[in-house]
């Protein structure tokens, strides 16, 4: 879709861990810091990540660890490609996945915003899923920048 | 206030119990935050559960599922919770789901003029 040039790419293996969610927040933000963006924005990027590196942990490795591939890329415009990827269980239905407040958790108090919150905080939300064989999650960020009065 | 093991810091005084949670809300630290919240709403039975948040420096979606488990909690024994002071992370996480029609939230700031 976006044939962009990479200025700079990161990847990080992590398993699926909940101690971990706080690791993959810290270090997406910290490699798109880079990009000077504004400190609300920022919160966006941990928030999102948080979200998604917490879908691979409660649903796609529900009863089992798990690696989480994320993989974060800058691009020439300066704007954030984020992709969080897992080999777990896959999505069977990912329409009804993203509508707000449905979880396939209820009993362990999960709100079903997951998707809600990374289609509202980024710009842009992909997700891709097959049974059995996992789901990608990509989402795409332009920062403004600080604000500068 | 008194220190919490599960991470938090709470008062109890005229039927409310005020509960004070630093740091970050996430998947992980969720669970002990449930419980260990749980556990003083069980041994004080407060008729107001008051979520001071104004220390919260991240949240995401699991902390909308902490506030409304203890809200279901809450009205399950006949009381009420408010959010009290939620940092901008909290509010804006709490603004993209509604929660506003359902949980009060209170900002000290406004309500005292003389400061």
């Amino acid at each position: 879709m976006n044939k962009k040039n990479i200025k700079n790419e990161m990847k990080l293996t992590l398993p699926s861990l909940s101690v971990n969610e706080g690791m993959a927040r810290a270090a997406a933000a910290a490699f798109c810091s880079q990009l000077d963006p504004a400190a609300s924005e920022l919160a966006d990027i941990k928030c999102a990540v948080s979200e998604a590196v917490t879908n691979c942990i409660v649903h796609a490795y529900r009863d089992t660890v798990g690696q989480i591939y994320m993989n974060i890329k800058i691009l020439e415009d300066n704007s954030v490609r984020i992709e969080i990827k897992d080999r777990g269980c896959g999505i069977p239905d990912v329409g009804a996945a993203r509508q707000p407040l449905y979880t396939t958790d209820p009993g362990g108090e999960r709100s079903g915003m997951g998707f809600t919150v990374m289609e509202s905080f980024m710009d842009k939300l992909r997700v891709t899923s097959r049974c059995g064989r996992g789901t990608t999650v990509i989402m795409y960020k332009k920062f403004c920048g600080r604000d500068n009065t | 206030m008194i220190k919490s093991k599960s991470g938090f810091e709470y008062e109890y005084y005229d039927d409310v119990l005020r509960v004070k949670v630093g740091g970050e809300i996430d998947h992980h630290s969720a669970a002990g935050l449930r419980s260990g919240i749980d556990g003083v709403i069980f041994e004080f039975r407060p008729k107001r559960l008051e979520l001071d948040l104004s220390s919260v420096n991240f949240m995401d979606s699991s902390g909308l599922g902490l506030i409304m488990g203890r809200y279901s909690l809450m009205r399950e024994q006949g009381g009420e919770v408010v959010v009290v002071d939620p940092a901008p992370m909290v509010e804006k996480v709490m603004n993209l789901a509604g929660m506003k029609r359902i949980i009060n939230v209170v900002k000290t700031e406004e309500a005292d003029e003389d400061e």
